[in-house]
Formats: structure tokens, C-alpha cells, sequence
């Protein structure tokens, strides 16, 4: 074998117009079927069936190109777009970038599936409620919860939905003014506190401390007769996981409060942890995260949500419920805070992850817990002994993180000036996807949040950690060469504005041209 | 038997890799790297979960048997619609959607997934003119999610809280406003018996200075061409409250754009573009602004605005960020989480192939289509059609109370022929009586039309 440890990569880079710009007048990219005669005689002119105030004037200004055309544009987008399928994409921590098998997506495709209308008659569509009610179980099992709704359409809308629960539960005991507070910590996700906000609650962040969690005290010193809730994600972002977290659960519940656990990171938790033990009341899981389906460029998603007995009659209709003989959709549920999202919800994330729980089974699903975690480990211990100017804030030094870490590059900027942007721009030129940071606000300097997750091979974590070292190097040696990258992107980095002014907004080709002054 | 499994989305766990990474990290074996979770936390003993089918072949035995149990709208003639549509999907859109770059990535930024964001950009732009507006948000969840946060906009626009609507929109959507601004006040406006188009007169009297917005369905749920649109708006704008409009895609290549009869903030779902039913899997929200301060600082969604660098090079960067609860986490405006990326892709290859001429042609096609399906349903014994004298696009009601018999009866036996019936409306509306739904797309034929005309006439008539 050749010793290669880096390759000399260039993302494609196509200049590609913008779409309006490659317009032919005249030009079809597909055709529809003539107005049978039959029928344009018996009611003549368009121009009829539209009564005069709603003719549309001025047809859309939409593109006009033949199909050949249409797709290589398409196409030359998708190549200038590194997904996880053709890239090492370990740097989007929190995100469980991973493999998203194929055979699913032939699940997905298939016209038993992507050819069902939401309203046929439940006589013609056994089959996908089968599907829906039989994961259902296999969720129960995987978190001890006892109910799931997957009509959230990702997790954020789940976490809305827990907080919607939570407000709905506590009407009910006769405490919906008093109980109007949630508390989250502030490594949680962002949605942890703005879904529970766009519920209504006032939201009050925890610090946290040189653990990486918040102490007991800091949350005594918050619960009160007003906590409604507790939103906690297990482990942080961190990677750390809070082993005081029943504690939490206990004072919470004992103040009257209910507690929510945020599963998004749960990749490394399978077979060995889960929201029952730790007494919670609401869970969420990413089925499009954990559970493999692929992430579609922002969604479609699905997060999974998961209550106790007691608030299962909260959960949002309707449900998929079986009477002995077939399965049906049971929108009888008076107490339920309703609906998210019209039907069931993203079923085609439902349909991948069964399928997913299927090939693996409970051996598989354990494996992938402790390899994630390992590959994690494996990743930090190099990283943390190879490059220079890296560091691992909080947690015990002693202790092993679970399936991401976040690192800092407080040292290599004070030394170099480069900072986390710009390695972060600088791993393209490697063939890297961009890293995720840290989420808002970010309380660890200059971070890195990667998560090699349990697709990846050993090689590829050898690959990612030697490209870390070299931009590193980099930075001490030749700092501007990081500073300006990427250099092997589809487009250079030069002038990158920050856009805060609505005025300089230009969301629209339209509003473009108009800036421009293009006819 | 137990022989372990070297898994193939698991390159890691071929026992020797394992056991050289063990060794690097320092731990004797793989149960010591979860050594932080205390006892009480633990899963006590293993998983019941169903048996492992390991190899690919049966999974996909396992799975396509299941499917197999459903029966789908390729084998049926489907008369459903009602928020989600039989529409012909281009092979384009599913060539491009099942494109490993877009399927697999998720939010990555300006360079590495500069494609994606450009992709995203034409999304915002094509929309853009369909609807006739300048500013549009990232797709959302859904139309119903889109229809919500216009609402919740209004509210923040206006600081009012009561939201005027017609009586005719779908329970569905009803739900979902209900959960989404339960903190606001809705009140519903009678619609005209004939038409199905708002009772001016009811609006009139419920409007003041209370009122948020005024929204409306074109078309509405049951179908209806809303004639009085452009008045609606009118009474709006005179009491100081948003007109938001809900707008179905597929119709404006030949129905005018919400923009130019008034509509301050337009919403609809994006399903109908491109994208396959999969039992509502395929839903996505349309959601588009006035081109003003106020309007764009109250949209939640991400905004990929274009600018140029120093090379010529047009770049895509999310912008205003400080609006999103990314950003702001509780003082962002409402919560913002991954909603149906690849639907805005799939809806901008849609608008690409189709152009001006695509579109217009569509909402010909179903217009003409629609017509005949509502001429002919009327002509049979038992069957009367509701609003009659308004206008339709490509949804229609039928009434059979006259046939004694319930369209619960009818569609099982409509079934019986291969055919889906259009959508029980029963339940949903009382005043409606034994009332369904019927949806025509591009795809439905007049042979389509002149079968289902003889079957439902056979089971009312015989």
C-alpha cells in the first residue's frame, strides 16, 4: 500500500449560473397532455372556467429550459455539495451524520409506499400501520417509555410537543398560570429553550459548571412552586454524561414539575442507558439522526415521542391503535393537545428507521453504541495527543466521553491567530464537510464538535485526525493559508460579508435583479 | 451459531480493529468506555427486540412483505385530496432528491455545501415568483405550520390577538391552529351556501380593532375559487389587520397570485410540487413576506441570502440570524428546527422544468378536468353538488342525502371497484350531511371520470 495519509482534493467547482440565468424563452423542460377534445368542446375557452377577478395577468416569471438542461444544473449543484455518502462527516457533531443505508431508500421508493394517500381507507393501507404500530413497540422498548408519537416532523417539533404536553398536564391539575417557568440547561439544544418559549413558558438557563453539567444547587436554587418542567439533553453536547441526572429528576418532581429528556444524542446509549431509569416523563428521539435516516439536506425528519402512562392521552392524534383484527388511526383521544402537522407525520423516516432496528437487533443496536463511543475516545485520545493546540475543556480528565466531545481551539487561536472558522473553512480544502461548532451561545472558546459516530472505519478516523494535524501545523507555519481558505471549494473565500440588515437581504433572484437594476 | 457478527454498517467491529483501539484508549474491553454511567441508570439485562434479520436479502423479504400489504394509488383510481395530492411527479425530481449529496447532507454552510445552499437560494427564488413576492422563508413542516406561524407573525406585526377565518376550513388545519395559537382567539366567519365563497356581511361584523388577520383558503378546503378575495383584503387593510392568504401551487400558473389581490403574508403547502404523497410524508409549508423590515424580522426561518465576492463569485449565507432560536435560543421568534430540506430542492427542480408554460398548462389541465368531474357527478340521480354557483379548482363536494344511502357505504363499495372515493366529510361537517370531497389532478383522465360517474351511479341508483 502506498503511504498517503492526506489527498490532494478539490471540491467540484462548477460556477454554476443561477438558474434564471440559463432561461430560453420558448424552451420546455417537460409537457403535459393536450386538453381532451371532449372536453375543451364542451366548455370552450380556459378563460371560462376562471371567474375574471382571479385570472392570473402575468404568467410566473419562472425559468424556461429543456430537461438535459435543467438536470446538469441540478446535478452540478449536488457535486459542489458534500453529503455524508461521499465524505468523512464526522465534524457535524450533535448531528449523527451517519451511513443511511440504501436498501431503505429503495423501502421508501417503492410505489407500496410513496404512491399511499394519507385518507385511504385503512382497509388498503394494513401494511404501513403495521409498520407504525410495531415500531411504536420497538421505541417503548428501546427507552422504557410506554407511548410514542411520530408525528413530530424533526426534533424540534417534538420538543415543542413535549412542552405542549407539559402545558396541557398541568391545565388539567389546575396549575396552568402558576406553573408557567421550564428550566434547561444551557448546553442543551437551542429548542430546549426557545420550543418550550413558543409555548408560553418563561425560560431560565443553568450554567454549567467545570463538570460540564450544572450542580444540584444551581437547580434548587431555581425550582420553585412556578417550575413547570425540566428539559434535559443526556449527555450534552459535550459528551458528558450527567450522572446526577436522577437527582435532577427528583427534586424537579418533587417541586411538582414534569422532566423531559432530550434524546438527539442518544447514538451512544443504545442497549445500555435510557430515559426510564432515570425516571423521566417525556423523551424525544432523532429518527433521522440515531436511527439512520438520511438528514435531506434539513429534513425531512422525525422525532419520536416518547411519555409515560400517565400523559400518554396528551400525546398529539392521531394514534395508530390495533383492535384484534386491524389496525387503525384512532383520532379519539379528547385530552390530546391536537395536531403538528396534518396526518400522521413523516412516515417515510418512520418506515427507514424499523427497517434500521430490524437488520440490527439488539446485539447490533448495542454495537453501535460501543463503537460510536469507542471511535469517539479513539478520536479524542489522538487528537488531544497530536495536535497542537487543541484541548478538551470540562469532565473529568480520567473519565471517557460518550459519542461526540467538544473541543477547543482556545490555545492554537491565542498562539496563531487562526481561529475555529477558520480551520473549520480549511477542512474543505481536505474533503471534509464544514464542522459544527457549538450551538448558541457559545460558552467553550473557539469550538469543535465532532462526532465519528460507528460508520466510520479506524482509516477514516486516521485520515480525519491526520488533517486536523496538518492544519495545524499550518496555522503555526503559515497561518493566512488557513486564514483564507478554502482554496479547493467551489468558491473562494474573499469579502464573506455578515448580512443583519433587512436591507441587504437578497433572499430572491427577483430582488437581486431589482438591486441591480436587471430587467 | 454464535458466531459474532462483523455488521456492514459497523466497519469497526471486526474484533481485531476493536481490540487495537481498545489498546490506544486504554480500556480492557468495551464495557469499561461507559464507566461515567452510574448503575441506577443502567438498562438492567438486554433488549426484547425483534429477531435480527442481518443480511439484506431478509430485510428486504421482511419489509417488501409488509408493503406488500398495502394497496396504493397506482393500483386504484384515487379521488382523495384534501391537503395532500395525487399529482404526476416528474422522474427529474426524483433523480435529483435521490442524489447522495442531497440526501445526505444536512447543515452544512457557504463553501463545503455551496450547491445546497444555491439550490436552496433558486428554491426561495422560484417560489418567489409563483407567488409574486419578494421575500420567502425555507420551507416549513408543512402548509398547516406555515399557515400558523403567518398567523403568529400577524399577531407579532399587530400585537391583536383574534384571527378571523372562514367556517369551511378542514378540521385537520383547525387542529393545528388550535394547538399552534392557542393563546390567540379564533373566530370563524359564515360562508355562502351557494358559492362557498366568505359572507362579507359576517366579516364586516366581526372585524375591529381586536382582529390580527384575516385568512383565507384560495381555494378553500372544499374547493371553492374565493371570488371575493380582493374585498376580503380590502376590509383587512381598513381595520388594521393582515390579510394572510393560503394558496394551492398547483393552481398559479393560471389563478392570480395572492400578492396581487392584497395578500400581505401567503402560505400553502408545497406537497403538490414534485414531491410523492408517501402517506403525507411528502408535506412541506410555503411561507412568503412582504419585502419589509418588519415582515422579515418576524419570519423565523433560516434565510440564505446571496452575495458576491470579490471574484464575481456568488456565495449563499444565512443571514439575520440573531431572529432564529438557532441563534437567540428563547428570544428568537418562535423555534426553528430541520423542517423539509429536500422537498425545497425537489419543489425548485419541479419549477425549473415546469416554467410559465408548465404551470399554466397544469392548472388548465385540471381545471378542465375538474369541471367535467363536477358537470357530470351533478348529473347524476341522488347526487347534488354543493356550491354550485362558485367556481372550482380542483376539489369539489358532493352531497347524496337525496340517495338515502352514506358516503361510508359508497366509497367501501367504490372500493370494491379499485376506486377511492373522494374524502368523508361527515363527520367533519355537519351542516354538510352525507358530503364528500372529490379531488381531480393532471393525472385523472376523462375515462377516469365517466367509470366512476357509472360506478357511483350503479351504487345509488340500483
Amino acid at each position: 500500500m502506498r503511504d498517503k495519509k492526506l489527498r490532494n482534493f478539490h471540491e467540484a467547482k462548477w460556477d454554476e449560473p443561477i438558474i434564471f440565468e440559463l432561461s430560453t424563452k420558448g424552451q420546455r423542460g417537460i409537457l403535459l397532455p393536450e386538453v381532451e377534445k371532449d372536453l375543451e368542446k364542451e366548455f370552450g375557452e380556459l378563460e371560462n372556467l376562471i371567474p375574471e377577478n382571479l385570472k392570473r395577468k402575468k404568467k410566473p416569471e419562472l425559468p424556461e429550459l429543456a430537461q438535459p438542461q435543467v438536470l446538469r444544473h441540478f446535478l452540478r449543484l449536488s457535486q459542489e455539495t458534500l453529503g455524508q455518502d461521499i465524505n468523512i462527516d464526522i465534524g457535524l457533531g450533535t448531528c449523527t451524520m451517519k451511513y443511511s443505508p440504501k436498501i431503505n431508500e429503495q423501502f421508501v421508493r417503492n410505489p407500496k409506499f410513496s404512491e399511499l394517500h394519507p385518507l385511504q381507507d385503512e382497509e388498503t393501507t394494513q401494511g404501513i400501520l403495521k409498520i407504525i404500530y410495531e415500531f411504536e413497540e420497538i421505541m417503548k422498548e428501546i427507552s422504557g417509555m410506554d407511548s410514542f408519537s411520530f408525528q413530530p416532523g424533526g426534533g424540534g417539533q417534538a420538543i415543542y410537543s413535549n412542552a405542549a404536553i407539559i402545558k396541557k398536564y398541568h391545565e388539567d391539575q389546575g396549575e396552568g398560570e402558576k406553573r408557567n417557568e421550564i428550566i434547561t440547561t444551557l448546553l442543551s439544544h437551542p429548542l430546549n429553550a426557545a420550543a418550550p418559549h413558543t409555548k408560553g413558558f418563561k425560560v431560565i438557563n443553568l450554567m454549567p459548571n467545570e463538570t460540564g453539567y450544572p450542580s444540584i444547587e444551581d437547580l434548587k436554587e431555581v425550582v420553585s412552586e412556578k417550575t413547570a418542567g425540566i428539559f434535559i439533553t443526556n449527555p450534552e453536547d459535550t459528551g458528558i454524561y450527567n450522572p446526577i441526572v436522577k437527582e435532577f429528576v427528583d427534586i424537579v418532581h418533587e417541586a411538582g414539575g414534569l422532566c423531559v429528556y432530550d434524546m438527539a444524542d442518544y447514538n451512544g446509549l443504545f442497549g445500555i442507558a435510557r430515559a426510564k431509569e432515570a425516571n423521566i416523563d417525556l423523551c424525544h428521539f432523532n429518527l433521522h439522526k440515531a436511527f439512520s435516516s438520511p438528514h435531506g439536506s434539513m429534513g425531512p425528519a422525525c422525532g419520536a415521542q416518547g411519555v409515560t402512562k400517565e400523559l400518554e392521552k396528551y400525546l398529539p392524534v392521531p394514534r395508530v391503535d390495533y383492535d384484534g383484527e386491524k389496525y387503525y388511526l384512532n383520532y379519539d383521544k379528547p385530552n390530546s393537545i391536537g395536531k403538528l402537522r396534518k396526518f400522521y407525520g413523516v412516515i417515510a423516516v418512520v418506515l427507514r428507521a424499523y427497517a434500521y432496528v430490524h437488520t440490527l437487533g439488539e446485539k447490533g443496536l448495542k454495537e453501535v453504541a460501543e463503537i460510536s463511543v469507542l471511535n469517539s475516545n479513539y478520536l479524542i485520545k489522538r487528537m488531544l495527543k497530536e495536535v497542537k493546540g487543541i484541548s478538551a475543556p470540562w469532565g473529568n480528565k480520567d473519565e471517557y466521553r460518550t459519542e461526540q466531545v467538544r473541543f477547543s481551539w482556545e490555545k492554537l487561536y491565542k498562539d496563531t491567530g487562526v481561529n475555529t472558522d477558520d480551520i473549520d473553512r480549511r477542512g474543505t480544502d481536505y474533503g471534509l464537510q464544514g464542522y459544527f461548532q457549538s450551538h448558541h451561545p457559545m460558552i467553550i472558546p473557539e469550538p469543535f464538535t465532532p462526532e465519528p459516530n460507528e460508520t466510520y472505519s479506524k482509516d477514516e478516523i486516521d485520515e480525519y485526525v491526520e488533517i486536523f494535524k496538518k492544519i495545524s501545523e499550518e496555522a503555526y507555519e503559515n497561518p493566512e493559508l488557513v486564514k483564507t481558505a478554502p482554496h479547493n471549494a467551489p468558491i473562494s473565500y474573499l469579502n464573506q460579508p455578515i448580512i443583519d440588515d433587512p436591507k441587504d437581504l437578497i433572499v430572491t433572484w427577483r430582488v437581486y435583479k431589482k438591486k441591480k437594476g436587471i430587467k | 451459531m454464535n458466531k459474532k457478527i462483523t455488521y456492514p454498517y459497523i466497519p469497526n467491529s471486526v474484533e481485531e480493529v476493536k481490540k487495537e483501539m481498545l489498546e490506544e484508549v486504554g480500556a480492557k474491553d468495551a464495557a469499561e468506555l461507559f464507566k461515567s454511567i452510574p448503575e441506577h441508570l443502567r438498562i438492567k439485562g438486554s433488549l426484547n427486540l425483534p429477531k435480527a434479520k442481518v443480511s439484506e436479502i431478509e430485510l428486504k423479504e421482511f419489509i417488501q412483505s409488509k408493503l406488500n400489504e398495502n394497496q396504493s394509488c397506482e393500483e386504484y383510481t384515487n379521488f382523495l385530496g384534501a391537503g395532500c395530492y395525487d399529482h404526476y411527479v416528474p422522474a427529474v425530481c426524483d433523480e435529483i432528491n435521490g442524489r447522495s449529496e442531497f440526501l445526505t447532507a444536512y447543515c452544512g454552510e457557504t463553501y463545503s455545501d455551496h450547491g445546497k445552499c444555491q439550490a436552496i437560494f433558486e428554491y426561495t427564488s422560484l417560489i418567489g415568483e409563483l407567488v409574486d413576492m419578494d421575500v420567502v422563508g425555507l420551507a416549513t413542516y408543512d402548509g398547516g405550520q406555515s399557515a400558523g406561524t403567518a398567523i403568529r407573525m400577524a399577531y407579532r406585526l399587530t400585537g391583536r390577538k383574534e384571527v378571523l377565518l372562514s367556517e369551511n376550513i378542514s378540521s385537520q388545519l383547525m387542529m393545528q391552529l388550535n394547538e399552534y395559537c392557542d393563546f390567540m382567539d379564533i373566530v370563524k366567519i359564515k360562508y355562502d351556501k351557494t358559492t362557498g365563497n366568505m359572507d362579507l356581511n359576517d366579516l364586516k361584523e366581526k372585524i375591529s380593532d381586536k382582529t390580527a388577520c384575516v385568512f383565507i383558503e384560495n381555494p378553500s378546503y372544499l374547493g371553492t375559487l374565493e371570488e371575493k378575495a380582493e374585498e376580503i383584503g380590502t376590509i383587512a387593510k381598513e381595520n388594521g389587520a393582515e390579510f394572510i392568504v393560503s394558496v394551492d401551487p398547483s393552481s398559479l400558473g393560471v389563478i392570480e397570485a395572492p400578492s396581487n389581490y392584497g395578500a400581505d403574508i401567503v402560505c400553502g403547502e408545497l406537497q403538490p410540487l414534485g414531491i410523492h404523497m408517501g402517506y403525507g410524508s411528502g408535506l412541506g409549508g410555503i411561507l412568503a413576506c412582504r419585502d419589509e423590515e418588519e415582515y422579515i424580522m418576524n419570519l423565523p426561518n433560516h434565510f440564505y441570502s446571496l452575495y458576491e465576492n470579490n471574484k464575481g463569485e456568488f456565495g449563499f449565507l444565512r443571514s439575520i440570524n440573531s431572529r432564529t432560536s438557532y441563534h437567540s435560543r428563547e428570544k428568537g421568534v418562535e423555534y426553528l428546527g430541520t423542517n423539509v430540506g429536500l422537498w425545497a430542492i425537489t419543489a425548485a427542480v419541479y419549477l425549473s422544468l415546469m416554467g410559465p408554460e408548465g404551470m399554466y398548462e397544469l392548472g388548465r389541465n385540471i381545471l378542465y378536468i375538474g369541471n367535467y368531474a363536477k358537470r357530470k357527478l351533478s348529473q347524476i340521480n341522488g347526487v347534488d353538488v354543493k356550491f354550485k354557483e362558485g367556481n372550482i379548482f380542483k376539489e369539489f363536494v358532493i352531497n347524496i342525502d337525496n340517495s338515502g344511502k352514506t358516503i361510508e357505504e359508497v366509497n367501501k363499495k367504490l372500493l370494491d371497484k379499485k376506486i377511492f372515493g373522494g374524502k368523508d366529510l361527515s363527520n367533519e361537517f355537519e351542516s354538510l350531511g352525507q358530503s364528500a370531497l372529490y379531488c381531480v389532478t393532471e393525472k385523472t383522465k376523462k375515462e377516469d371520470i365517466d367509470k366512476l360517474v357509472e360506478e357511483l351511479d350503479l351504487i345509488l341508483n340500483s
